[in-house]
């Protein structure tokens, strides 16, 4: 039981990392990654946000989708989950929490449609995944999509005052960077348990 | 195919949407925000630039300091006459007087007149320049021209000409960028009106600063004792001019025998 828990954590945070091995989410990597503060806040959001997804997609799957034989609507209800919970914790944050909000500014909106917390309801679902499972998973994979954009926005504090060739500066540098990053986790797909 | 296997699915999407809504719309009255409606007021007076000159992030920052903590409109340099009163206007306060500025480079040691300590070769940026030794110039209160002025300047009026910058009085809208972020504090805001200024910012004396610029102020009394006005003070061996008693007569310019003053 345990050993499942901890595989689960491996494969999501490390060999399977959303953005570095599926590629999801790369919006607000290469978006929000200027900075480790907003990058810090930007992977709770999305981890609060994935989590909390998880749960009520879910829900939806088993409890709506299910019973009523339309699991083919999956795509359309999870968005539906999905837009309304990041509008709830959009109000929630700006009332609670303003200097987060001030900090995250246009980005909070970006996850209602980030295919990172959409992946990760689907995947949940796809591996039939029981409740505790799904929320274990989706909490690791967001804590993964955090140790990205950290990592990748504390490189990129570096980058800033290097000198690199005109051609390269801003995106291009900040996308080879990806590249080199996402290669470096390649090494944990040897991982098998 | 029944019309049923339509008709369900559609309910049931439309009913989830329907309370989720519902649940939004209950959240947006019970999480509102109450916002001081001045500050958009005060925002739309504002220049817009967003030049970072007044010390705060951005003009949306900058309005929200006047309307919440008083700030001073005239701490932005780029506010125009009409904005000022405008701003002044909605918060009730009285207007204070605007003088337009442009910034002066004190500096003319450009690369035939200066000498250099040491040759420079590493990432263009005054301030990791400044860290190695006060910079590569022998001078340690001129400009290096590695041009993080330039790089700051949000209206492209500097420019680096020969190993110094330069600034295009044109251009130029005083917003004070580039004397934030120089690490010699060798540009200056001077009004509009003032075209003599004093173009060296070496508080060296004078027999030191002849050794490694020929065209540095050594403090050698000349202006003082021309000025009809009295408008030039001698200070740490370097002239200064009082805006307030300068009558851009230019007759300083004319004794300087080194001619670091402009006209």
């Amino acid at each position: 039981m345990i050993g499942k828990f901890v595989s689960i954590a491996i494969i999501a945070i490390l060999s399977e990392n959303f953005v570095l091995a599926k590629f999801l989410g790369i919006c607000p990597f290469l978006g929000v990654s200027k900075k480790t503060d907003t990058a810090i806040g930007m992977g709770l959001a999305v981890t609060f946000v994935m989590t909390f997804a998880s749960i009520l997609t879910y829900l939806t799957y088993y409890y709506v989708l299910v019973p009523f034989n339309i699991e083919y609507l999956q795509t359309l209800a999870f968005i539906l989950v999905i837009a309304f919970l990041v509008q709830f914790v959009e109000m929630f944050v700006a009332k609670m929490v303003p200097s987060l909000y001030a900090a995250l500014g246009i980005y909070l909106p970006l996850i209602t449609t980030n295919c990172a917390v959409l992946g990760a309801a689907i995947i949940n679902i796809e591996k039939m995944y029981s409740l505790p499972e799904t929320i274990w998973f989706s909490f690791c994979s967001a804590i993964g999509f955090t140790v990205a954009i950290v990592l990748f926005a504390g490189v990129r504090e570096r980058l800033e005052n290097s000198d690199i060739p005109k051609a390269l500066q801003g995106f291009p540098i900040a996308l080879i960077t990806a590249g080199l990053i996402s290669m470096a986790f390649l090494g944990f797909s040897g991982l098998s348990f | 195919m029944s019309i049923t296997s339509i008709l369900i699915p559609a309910l049931i999407v439309g009913l989830l949407g329907l309370v989720f809504g519902a649940l939004l719309g209950y959240a947006s009255i019970k999480f509102k925000v109450e916002k001081d409606e001045n500050i958009d007021k005060v925002l739309e007076n504002l220049p817009g630039a967003n030049c970072g000159g007044c010390g705060f992030a951005g003009c949306a920052a900058m309005a929200e300091a006047i309307v919440l903590n008083g700030e001073k409109v005239t701490k932005c340099n780029l506010v125009s006459e009409a904005q000022c009163a405008s701003i002044a206007k909605i918060l009730g306060i009285k207007t204070e007087k605007v003088v337009k500025k442009y910034a002066v480079v004190k500096c003319l040691g450009c690369k035939d007149v200066a000498i250099d300590k040491y040759d420079y070769e590493g990432i263009c940026d005054c301030n990791l320049a400044y860290q190695l030794g006060g910079g590569p110039k022998e001078c340690e209160y001129g400009c290096m021209g590695l041009g993080s002025c330039v790089n700051v300047c949000r209206f492209g009026a500097i420019s680096i000409e020969n190993g110094i910058a330069k600034v295009d009085k044109e251009k130029c809208t005083g917003c004070g960028a580039c004397a934030n972020v120089c690490p010699k504090k060798v540009i200056d805001l001077v009004s509009e009106t003032q075209f003599v200024n004093v173009l060296c910012n070496s508080n060296d004396k004078g027999a030191v600063v002849k050794n490694y610029c020929t065209q540095g102020c050594i403090g050698c009394m000349l202006c003082k004792k021309n000025c009809p006005n009295e408008a030039v003070i001698i200070e740490n061996n370097l002239a200064h001019i009082d805006e307030e008693k300068c009558t851009n007569c230019g007759e300083c310019a004319k004794a300087c025998p080194k001619k670091v003053i402009s006209l």
